[in-house]
């Protein structure tokens, strides 16, 4: 633990998890409303990636800095009126930034305050850590977060409009598969990523099984 | 004002642009709590009741935000508002009726978090909608979650003796039917015009 | 919890100290709360609503080819009158002028019930010869590949341009309420293009101009004075 080398793979280790082994959405689906409403675009997924990443990363940072004076009865109440203060601040710099991308994302850029990620993070891990170690763990899980919702939105995007990020891809022969850009979509986009993440841990654990029994004969 | 018709709100709400299969409003709790019909039911009693209940009490807190001018608190008093109307509601139940407490109970502090009913709140506030409209709105939303949890509660109780394939159980599947319910449900648009 | 302990204001076991602490707490990051929400708001309030004067000029000027200007005009009494300019967002209607000030229609709003929400639209209005100039659908919620082509199909959008609304004698009615044929039949100069497999999409784009014109027509037609003394 004291060693340097092992604190470096540690923290580490604190900001991969959340791409990955414990990643929001596929492994613990949480925040699931903005992750099917919101990706019917790779740039909406991304905005509202983004979007969540700063609140996420800046209500843990105030939390772990004063987890210390906060008593613990009024602590839920204080973690809602920081994640709401910065939610609130998102709302108009998004506004001043594009209306267009306001009106796209809708009322889930005010529903960002009840993503339970967030609360999550705040309450299970930025008010029992030091600083650093939250920071990192903010950062990796927004990043898983945004990760999940860009791996739903290309699909979606490419599928439903033929288009990535606005380009498009097929030319006018195109025919859309327009139910993926709709709601039935996202249920559906899910579901399929959910199979392809499980299918590929059940193969890498076949895998290892038939290494291990090699080894033994 | 808006000029909608509460009927047309009510189905609105309910089933055109159902909160959980066209809106993704309250995914979480439909995810978490659609396993058996036992719970389902009475998680979609309590919703109904928690919604309309914040639906009147968000509009009186927007009313007074509007007169007093401060758009930039709304997201923070809503959030205080549902939070505390949860809390509220929880006490006035355990009070009059033991039995519906413990039938209800453990669902109460769940819905706090549930975005459905802060998505109810700010898609009334954004729609304009007046006094009546709100209720009828907040009462539609309700509704539209519980027919959406009990017929995934219902399918997936059917589904527990069927043979799927493993990689495809628990949260894909659910994903799954709730993509063919929510197709199922687009079949209700234009039952407004 | 050892959170708390090592602050020497929670006082330990001294209940009222420690209610005093959690006030404390709460009325402190509340008030750091509204003030940077306060700061944010106040920062970008003119840019949002540059933008939204922008994005609703842009609207504007779709719908009125060649329009430079606009003056923004709301009912009243039996005519209408000028909508002072931070108050334009919404303003019913839009009178566009081109470069020498003259009139070259009105930008009106209207909405109706499409197949999955409401449909927002704005267009242009010749009170003059009384015809709908553009037509330019703002918000819809409609199918995509459907219903939504009542939004950027352009033999459906060319349908409308030049669209008779002209009003019967009386003023109360417009004298062929605008209908639909089907896709590609031929049609009157008060019909629209249909669109196939869209025809909720397609009665609400005609709803919207039907309930408009007969609600402002009259009113704009008679009104065409004032419009005209307004040219900025």
């Amino acid at each position: 633990m004291s060693a340097p080398a092992s604190e470096t793979a540690q923290s580490m280790d604190t900001f991969l998890k959340g791409l990955w082994r414990q990643n929001p959405v596929f492994i613990f689906l949480l925040g699931m409303c903005p992750v099917l409403a919101v990706t019917n675009t790779v740039i909406n997924s991304l905005a509202m990636g983004v979007a969540t990443t700063f609140v996420l990363f800046m209500s843990t940072f105030i939390v772990s800095c004063i987890r210390k004076i906060v008593p613990k009865e009024v602590r839920i109440p204080t973690f809602i009126v920081i994640i709401a203060t910065f939610v609130t601040m998102v709302e108009y710099v998004i506004q001043a930034v594009s209306l267009e991308l306001y009106d796209n994302l809708g009322a889930f850029i005010a529903l960002i305050v009840v993503n339970c990620l967030i609360m999550g993070r705040a309450e299970a891990f930025a008010s029992k850590n030091s600083l650093g170690r939250t920071m990192l763990d903010a950062l990796g899980m927004g990043v898983g977060f945004t990760f999940a919702l860009l791996c739903l939105g290309v699909v979606r995007e490419i599928l439903g409009s033929g288009t990535f990020m606005g380009i498009d891809l097929f030319g006018e022969h195109f025919q859309p598969w327009a139910i993926m850009v709709l709601p039935p979509g996202a249920f559906l986009v899910l579901a399929g990523w959910l199979i392809v993440f499980a299918w590929w841990a059940e193969r890498q654990q076949r895998r290892k099984l038939a290494a291990e029994e090699e080894a033994v004969t | 004002m808006n000029p909608d018709p509460l009927g047309f709100i009510f189905l609105d709400a309910a089933i055109i642009n159902n909160f959980v299969l066209a809106a993704f409003l309250g995914i979480c709790p439909f995810l978490g709590v659609s396993a058996k019909l036992k719970t389902a039911v009475p998680m979609g009693f309590a919703v109904i009741f928690v919604m309309t209940v914040a639906a009147v009490c968000t509009y009186a807190v927007n009313q007074l935000l509007v007169y007093l001018d401060v758009p930039y608190l709304r997201i923070i008093a809503y959030i205080a508002v549902i939070a505390s109307t949860v809390q509220l509601v929880e006490m006035v139940i355990k009070r009059f009726s033991e039995t519906l407490f413990r039938a209800l109970g453990i669902f109460l502090p769940l819905i706090t978090t549930n975005c459905a009913i802060m998505g109810m709140a700010l898609f009334a506030t954004a729609r304009e909608y007046g006094f009546m409209q709100t209720v009828v709105y907040g009462l539609g939303a309700g509704v539209g979650f519980m027919l959406a949890l009990v017929l995934m509660a219902g399918l997936r109780e059917q589904l527990e003796l069927s043979d799927v394939p493993s990689i495809a159980r628990g949260a894909a599947l659910t994903l799954l039917i709730a993509g063919i319910l929510s197709m199922a449900f687009m079949g209700f648009a234009g039952l407004g015009s | 919890m050892n959170d708390t302990a090592p602050q020497p204001p929670a006082g330990g076991e001294n209940p009222f100290l420690k209610s005093v602490h959690m006030m404390a707490t709460l009325g402190g990051v509340a008030l750091a709360a509204g003030v940077l929400m306060v700061t944010v708001y106040e920062s970008t309030a003119p840019r949002i609503a540059a933008n939204r004067a922008e994005r609703l000029r842009q609207a504007i000027f779709e719908v009125l080819p060649g329009a430079e200007d606009r003056v923004a005009f709301a009912p009243a009494n039996e005519g209408i009158e000028r909508v002072p300019e931070e108050d334009e967002q919404n303003a019913p209607y839009f009178a566009g002028y081109d470069e020498d000030g003259n009139l070259i229609g009105v930008a009106v709003r209207g909405s109706a019930q499409g197949y999955q929400d409401m449909i927002r639209a704005l267009f242009g209005y010749d009170p003059v010869e009384e015809r709908i100039i553009r037509f330019n659908v703002l918000e819809n919620q409609e199918t995509p590949g459907l219903g939504d082509r009542i939004a950027w199909d352009s033999n459906f959008l060319e349908s409308i341009e030049g669209l008779d609304v002209s009003l019967e004698p009386s003023e109360e009615t417009l004298r062929n309420p605008v209908t639909h044929v089907q896709e590609g039949a031929p049609r009157e100069d008060w019909q629209i293009d249909g669109i196939s497999g869209a025809t909720i999409s397609v009665e609400a784009v005609v709803a919207v101009i039907n309930r408009s014109m007969e609600q402002h027509a009259r009113r704009l037609k008679n009104s065409l004075d004032t419009l005209e003394e307004a040219a900025p």
